[in-house]
Parts: structure tokens; C-alpha cells; sequence
């Protein structure tokens, strides 16, 4: 028993849950955590030999200094806040949707069937509304897979929806080296949508932004107030609570899944028609999964998300801002990035639980 | 050290806070070498908090702990180990696959190699020792509940525990089992062990303890020894005023048959009958016990009943009315929503109730509209009228909570139970079926339960009431059905029977089915 000592010492630092929090003292921490990750960016900027304050001010011009920029800022924004607004859908009843690469591939596909083959049969307007129907039934039909097995088996839908990424990204190489080949080019591509056809754009951007801004309301709607959206809350919360309340949960995530690969599907769309005009590897471009970082920073509210897809939007063309200007290379300037999302992700911790530490008591209680 | 030689632990103004909530404020616990102590208090009064810290799981804010006359820091339950402390958890922690005595020896240092023969022996000797009765080699999965705590018990004995921490020890067994088990810990004491033993029922405190020692909201009340006290002064000293611990029970003229159900019988996961056979009638204007180990099948039953558990045969006959008309339907293998809609007006009060019967995250008004929000017609919610309802139900039921805004999850386990029941008695039913309403509630939540059963047993509904505690069973019941294994062991009238009786009809039904129904007419 000697062994023991018979002085009391603490932990050095304890971890103690937060009852609740004002949401002043929440947006402070948040605003801390802003201002921390921009001082550890900088210290990297430093290191490689630039002055972090006219890096951030470069990056804050690269993304609206000039209309043409801001243009490509809302290019960048558009998909992410759609995809982050389907994935939503699925996070709510937590079924983790991380297919949404292959949904918005599979749209992309859907909307080149008719975009590529059919512009010389149908005017523009129909041809524009047959394009975003396939997306929306062809994303839908890919995200209800998952839904339909997870419901019947029990299946793991993450590793579902993770595989079926890849099946789609296949699908899509196929095509290029294969049947959609575009004629008479020396590569595997696929052909152009003809301009007759691209959607037209709206204070110049594309209009998807307007859809997008819609269904952040919609999506609000849908979520808050109607019978649809509380199931899926009660899903989400318990499977069996919302047995208990008489809930058909399969249908529940076969209904939703649906929803959340459609609007996937729609970015695919939106993606082909909109902005690339073709479809090629890149087409969903890592959206699928930033998308995920987005819907979780805005705590599942489409308000939230487009505040937050505009941001990392902003992040991303002041990046390659940042790379053309100062020579910074592309992983550093992702490295910059990712030292935001991490700060801004890390201080929700803190929004939770505060730390005391040694001999210092909870002065609060 | 001569000054505190008598003692096995002295623990001296401890705190512990959880965020704002001080879950033990400035307490003081003696234990004297060689008796056995009663922690007593309400659910939420801090003695599984203090006692963790007693066994190294918590470290507290402040305070000092003693053991055998020197001050001590206990940071690991291994820490707590190294000076004799071992504590036997309400909820078991042991290897389904190995035997009681490998479940024993696991963990100790030791050879490479299990000699199986020797820790046998060794095993079965420590049993003898106190009076267990237990066969070491038999597996966990076999066991029953009790047989598991002795298991524990012994794992704690084995790695030389002298001061042994019992969490709620009886709130699994019988009362025959509790006997048993009391017998066991006398021996113990006479060879010198020094327990504490946590609980909440009063007429146990008298039969083991020597001393009590009473918390109430965290504080330490004080002490007192056992033979100079009696039910009340513990009683007012737990709550912090003289309360009545009748349960009444109204004589009312028993109604018309509500629910009938024959030959139920269902699996489990495993494909072992968890229902068999299962036959009973429960009628308006009654309070139909059911009685039993847990695990007996009661959950399954009410599940079953409730249309959120398969069954393999039988049928349950439901009659009632529906706004005046009257309804009478099968309703074995309908889905809950289609109960609903046959206007069968079923409230059923789950045991897991913030993981089945509420949402944890929602608030109250979205609670209260769970059962209910179908009825609106359209796409959307109405959230109004569930608003001014759970309005109403806090009042009534005098909820205490911030607001209708505050996720039930928030709530103590009273409050969040009267949410629950207050929705289900708010939709009128024919048929009430309650499963454990009063666990982990305090005196005054679990009284109002019983009023509110009593209500609604007046109003004429067959009232289906799963319970633990066989006293206030008996109290409460007009009839108790007797479950054992998934079986039916007898319904009887509790007014004709005893404790004893119930407690035998509770473990003794195994064999075959005609036998326990015999034993259901003898008792």
C-alpha cells in the first residue's frame, strides 16, 4: 500500500459536458476558432516564405474580386449546396449517404443521354426538362439501391453507397473509351453538348443557382413542417420509436433515399449542362464527399449550408488564386484549407464540452 | 492510524459535480471494520456516484478518502483493487462463453497456461466458504441472473476483496434468491468483510444492515443504526418529509372483457419460444398484474401485443370502443399504424422509454404528436394542437420542465415518464399496457404513477401493469399473472396469496406446461 501516495492529484485536465450554451458564447468560440486556424495558416504561409496577410487578401480577391471570379465562385457553390442539401436528406434519418459521387455521376449520365443524342429532335425547353427528369429518376433509382437492401437485409449503406461510387466512375470510363466515344477524337472522351442546348444563363451563371436557392427553402419546408420531415427526424432518432409509432421505417428510407439521390442526380445535371458541357471522370469532382463536410458544419440546415458551401467555394477558388499568384503549389494551398475545416469542425468540440484544469474548480455551478 | 483503526473506509466531504449538477455535495461516509452499511436514497441522490469513486472509476472534485486508516488516492478501479475494494455492478460484466471460474480468474496474473482442474477447485472452495451455491464450471450463458451476481461476487472475493460495494443487489432476484443471498452476505460479515450495499427498499435495509446511511439530492442526511429505527424516520429521512407508503387499491366492479389473448407464442432471436402458450383475459375496471424475472417474456408479450413483435402462433381478441361505437377485432399481426386505424384505442407504455416510446432529441410537442400526427390531414404537420395539449399535460401532471421547447431527453426520469404516460392516457384507450413504470423513479413520481393507474382503472380501462417489485404488485393488483420462462405459471388473487408464493411461481414453471398450470390452481 505504500505504493500509493497519499497526496491527492487530479488529472491535469478534465472533460466536463456543457448543460447549454448561449448561442453568443457558441458563435464566439466558432469566431476564436476562425481566427486561430487563420494564425496557424499563416504561420505556414510564413514558412514558405510569403506574407500570410496579402496571401488571405489574394484569396479573398481570388474568389470576388471581379465578376468573371465571382462567376466561378458560384460555379463552385452551386453543386456543393445542392449535394449538400440531398445528403441532408439521408444524414437526417441517419443513413449515411456517402454515394453522392455515384448519384451525381449516374445524373450526369442519365442527362447525356438525352443532351448528347436527342438535341436534334427536341427544342430546347423539353430537351432541358427531359435532361433533369432522367437525372432525378436516374440519381434517385441509384440512392434507393442501398435504401431497398438496407431495408430488406439490413445491408451497411455505407459501404453500400461508398462501392457504388466506384461502379459509377467505371461506368462513366467505359462510356469514354466505348460507345460514347466522341468521334473521330484521338483520346478516350465524350463528346460535347451542343451549345443549342447548355442552360442559359441568369446574371451569368447558369441558372442552377436559382434552383439551388428554391430548394434551400424547400428543403427547410420539407424538414420543418411537414409529416414527411418529422418521420424522417423520428427515423433518425430511433428505429424504434418510430415502430412503435406506427412509422413504416423501410419505406421511410426507400422514400428518402430516393430524394437524396435525386437531388445528387440533379447536380449531375446541373454539372453537364450547366457547367462542363461534357462528362468525364471529374464530372462529380469530389463534390459527393465535400458535400458531407458542408451539411455536417451547417448542422443539417439548408441555411446553414449555403452559408457554408459558399464559403468553402470561396476557400477553393482563393486556392487557386493563391497557387497562380504566389507560386504557392496545390497541396499547400489545400493544406490551408484543410487547416480551416479543421478548426471550424474541431470547435464544435468545444461548443459541448469545456476543459478544466488542475486544482481549478467548476466556478459555474 | 490507532484513531481510525475501526474503520474500512472513511470518505470525507466529497464533491463530484457533472457540469452544474452537483451529483454529491461535501458527503461524508463511514464504514466500520466488519458490518454491513445500507446506502440509502432516492433514485438521482448520488450513492452509485459515490460509490464509483469509492471503487476508481470517478475521481472526485474535492474531499478525502480513507481506507483502513490512510488517506488514499484511488484513480483505477485498479487502484481501488490494490486496497481491498471491490464492487459488484448492477450491470454484470462477465464472458457469456467461459465458465463462472474462468470468468473468475480473468484479468489476474498468472501462469500462461489455465490449470482448469485447480481453479475449479479453488472456486468451489470460496463458495463453500460463504454458503454459495454454484457449480464453477458451468457457463455464463447458462446461468440465471442470480447465479451470474454470484459469479461477481465471488470474482471480487477471489482477488481478495475485504471491503465489497453491492449496487442494487436484489433488484434481479427473487425473493427467495434475495434470502439467499442476504444469507450469504451474513457470512461475509462474520468473516470479517466490511460491505456496503445499495438500495432503495426499506424493508431490506432493516433485514441486513447494521447501520444506514441516507443521501438525498447529493447531500449526506446522516446516519443511524438499523435496530433503532423503523420504516417511517428512513422514509422521511430519504424524502425530507413524512410520506405515506400505502398504494391503494379501489374496489371497482370489474368490467367487460378489453382484451383476450390465447396460446400467444413467439421466438426470439435465437429461435428459443420467449412467449409459450400464453393464455389470460384482462377486463375494464382492472389492474391486471404481471409478475416475473426479467426475461421471463413480459416484454415480448407487450410488444407482441402492441403489434411490434412477430409471433408464431396464438391470437389476441381485442373489444373496446371507438367514440362510442363498440370495436372488436383480432389484432395479432396488425402493424401499430393499422391498429390505429381499426379504431382500436390501445395506449401502450414501452419499457425502454426514450428509446422506444419518446424521442429523446424532440421536444414535447413533437412528443406528444408522435401517436398522433397521422390523424392531420395533407403534407403537413399540425403542430398546435399537440403544443397546447403537452401545455396541458404539464400542468396536470405537473411536469417539471423549462418549457415545451426542451428536448425530453433533458428531463429527470420522472418527468420524462409522465410525458410518456400522460400522452398515452391523453388518447383514452380501452387498453393500457404499462411496462416498468416506476423504475428508476423517485417516491413522489412513482406514487403519482400509481394514482394515475388507479384513474384510469376507475374510467373502466383494462390496465395490463408489468412490474419488478412484488410488493408493490400485490399492492397495487387485482389479479397477477405469474410469468416463468416465456410461460404462464398462474394467475392469482394477490389478496389470497404470499410474497413467497409469487416468488416460487416466479421460478418454477420450466418444466412443462400442464405442470405449471397445476401449480398456478395450488397456489
Amino acid at each position: 500500500m505504500s505504493a500509493h501516495s497519499t497526496q491527492v492529484k487530479e488529472p491535469f485536465l478534465r472533460m466536463v459536458r456543457r448543460d447549454t450554451i448561449s448561442s453568443q458564447k457558441a458563435w464566439g468560440i466558432r469566431a476564436v476558432a476562425f481566427l486561430l486556424s487563420l494564425v496557424t495558416g499563416g504561420i505556414v504561409v510564413l514558412l514558405l516564405g510569403h506574407n500570410p496577410i496579402s496571401v488571405y487578401a489574394s484569396m479573398v480577391k481570388g474568389a470576388w474580386g471581379s465578376k468573371t471570379v465571382i462567376y466561378e465562385t458560384v460555379k463552385i457553390a452551386v453543386p456543393l449546396l445542392v449535394t449538400a442539401i440531398g445528403i441532408s436528406f439521408a444524414f437526417k434519418m441517419k443513413f449515411w449517404n456517402i454515394g453522392g459521387e455515384g448519384q451525381i455521376l449516374v445524373g450526369a449520365v442519365a442527362a447525356g443521354a438525352f443532351g448528347l443524342f436527342t438535341a436534334h429532335i427536341f427544342p430546347k425547353l423539353p430537351l432541358v426538362l427531359l435532361m433533369m427528369l432522367a437525372a432525378i429518376v436516374a440519381g434517385g433509382l441509384y440512392g434507393l439501391l442501398p435504401a431497398v437492401c438496407k431495408a430488406k437485409w439490413g445491408t451497411n449503406e455505407t459501404l453500400f453507397t461508398l462501392m457504388l461510387n466506384y461502379i459509377a466512375l467505371a461506368f462513366i470510363k467505359y462510356l469514354m473509351n466505348g460507345p460514347w466515344k466522341a468521334p473521330g477524337s484521338s483520346y478516350p472522351k465524350i463528346p460535347m453538348l451542343v451549345p443549342g442546348a447548355r442552360l442559359t444563363k441568369v446574371l451569368g451563371v447558369h441558372w442552377g443557382w436559382i434552383l439551388a436557392l428554391i430548394l434551400v427553402v424547400l428543403a427547410y419546408i420539407y424538414f420543418n413542417k411537414t409529416k414527411q420531415g418529422y418521420e424522417i427526424s423520428v427515423v433518425g432518432e430511433s428505429n424504434n420509436t418510430a415502430r412503435y409509432a406506427g412509422i413504416n421505417v423501410g419505406r421511410v428510407f426507400k422514400r428518402t433515399m430516393f430524394l437524396s439521390g435525386a437531388l445528387c442526380g440533379l447536380v449531375g445535371m446541373l454539372q453537364f449542362a450547366g457547367a462542363d458541357y461534357t462528362i468525364t471522370e471529374g464530372t462529380a469532382g469530389g463534390v459527393g464527399f465535400t458535400a458531407i463536410t458542408v451539411a455536417w458544419l451547417a448542422k443539417m440546415n439548408p441555411f446553414g449550408m449555403l452559408a457554408v458551401s459558399v464559403f468553402i467555394a470561396m476557400l477553393e477558388r482563393g486556392s487557386n488564386a493563391i497557387q497562380t499568384q504566389f507560386k504557392i503549389p496545390a497541396s499547400a494551398a489545400d493544406l490551408l484549407i484543410g487547416i480551416i475545416l479543421f478548426f471550424m469542425l474541431g470547435c464544435e468540440f468545444f461548443i459541448s464540452y469545456k476543459l478544466i484544469g488542475r486544482g481549478k474548480e467548476d466556478r459555474h455551478a | 492510524m490507532s484513531e481510525a483503526a475501526g474503520y474500512a473506509v472513511k470518505m470525507h466531504h466529497v464533491t463530484k459535480k457533472f457540469g452544474k449538477v452537483a451529483a454529491n455535495n461535501d458527503v461524508n461516509l463511514e464504514l466500520k471494520t466488519g458490518e454491513i452499511l445500507a446506502l440509502l436514497g432516492e433514485n438521482g441522490s448520488g450513492k452509485t456516484t459515490l460509490m464509483n469513486m469509492l471503487s476508481g472509476i470517478y475521481f472526485p472534485d474535492h474531499g478525502e478518502i480513507y481506507v483502513k486508516g490512510k488517506a488514499v488516492t484511488i484513480r483505477s478501479p485498479k487502484d481501488a483493487f490494490a486496497l481491498g475494494i471491490g464492487m459488484i455492478h448492477q450491470h454484470f460484466k462477465l464472458v457469456e462463453v467461459l465458465s463462472a471460474a474462468e470468468n473468475i480468474v480473468l484479468g489476474l496474473d498468472g501462469k500462461v497456461t489455465v490449470n482448469r482442474k485447480e481453479i475449479n477447485k479453488k472456486v468451489a472452495e470460496l463458495a463453500q466458504r460463504y454458503g454459495f451455491e454454484m457449480d464453477p464450471a458451468k457457463k455464463v450463458y447458462n446461468m440465471s441472473v442470480s447465479e451470474k451476481q454470484t459469479v461477481e461476487i465471488l470474482k471480487v472475493l477471489y482477488k481478495g476483496a475485504d471491503i465489497l460495494i453491492l449496487d442494487e443487489p436484489t433488484a434481479v432476484l427473487t425473493p427467495q434468491e434475495t434470502e439467499r443471498l442476504f444469507a450469504v452476505l451474513r457470512n461475509m460479515k462474520e468473516d470479517g468483510k466490511s460491505i456496503i450495499i445499495i438500495t432503495h427498499k426499506l424493508n431490506e435495509v432493516l433485514a441486513i444492515s447494521d447501520r444506514v446511511a441516507i443521501l438525498r439530492k447529493g447531500e449526506y442526511i446522516g446516519a443511524v443504526d438499523t435496530d433503532k429505527t423503523d420504516q417511517a424516520q428512513l422514509t422521511e429521512m430519504m424524502v425530507g418529509r413524512p410520506i405515506s407508503l400505502e398504494i391503494e387499491r379501489p374496489e371497482v366492479k370489474r368490467g367487460e372483457k378489453r382484451l383476450q389473448v390465447i396460446d400467444l407464442t413467439c421466438l426470439n432471436g435465437d429461435g428459443v419460444k420467449a412467449l409459450d402458450n400464453v393464455s389470460f383475459e384482462a377486463y375494464g375496471g382492472e389492474i391486471l398484474g404481471i409478475a416475473g424475472i426479467a426475461g421471463s417474456g413480459q416484454k415480448e408479450l407487450c410488444e407482441t401485443i402492441a403489434g411490434l413483435y412477430p409471433s408464431i402462433g396464438g391470437s389476441v381478441l381485442y373489444s373496446g370502443e371507438h367514440e362510442g361505437i363498440p370495436v372488436q377485432e383480432r389484432i395479432l399481426g396488425l402493424k401499430p399504424d393499422e391498429i390505429v386505424r381499426k379504431g382500436i384505442s390501445m395506449a401502450f407504455v414501452p419499457e425502454d422509454r426514450l428509446g422506444m416510446g419518446l424521442v429523446a432529441g424532440m421536444d414535447m410537442t413533437d412528443n406528444v404528436m408522435l401517436r398522433s400526427y397521422k390523424s392531420n390531414k395533407g403534407l403537413f404537420v399540425d403542430r398546435k394542437t399537440p403544443r397546447e395539449q403537452a401545455e396541458r399535460l404539464i400542468d396536470e401532471l405537473e411536469i417539471v420542465t423549462p418549457g415545451v421547447d426542451t428536448p425530453v431527453g433533458r428531463l429527470s426520469g420522472g418527468n420524462v415518464q409522465k410525458v410518456l404516460l400522460g400522452r398515452e392516457i391523453a388518447c383514452q384507450p380501452s387498453v393500457l399496457i404499462v411496462a416498468y413504470p416506476v423504475r428508476g423513479l423517485d417516491i413522489n413520481s412513482s406514487y403519482r404513477i400509481y394514482d394515475l393507474m388507479n384513474e384510469q382503472k376507475k374510467k373502466g380501462v383494462a390496465v395490463l401493469f408489468i412490474g419488478e417489485d412484488l410488493d408493490v404488485l400485490m399492492q397495487l393488483s387485482d389479479r397477477i399473472m405469474v410469468m416463468c420462462g416465456g410461460k404462464v405459471s398462474g394467475i392469482v388473487d394477490p389478496r389470497e396469496v404470499t410474497k413467497e408464493d409469487i416468488g416460487l411461481m416466479m421460478i418454477h414453471a420450466g418444466e412443462s406446461s400442464s405442470d405449471s398450470e397445476k401449480e398456478g390452481v395450488t397456489a
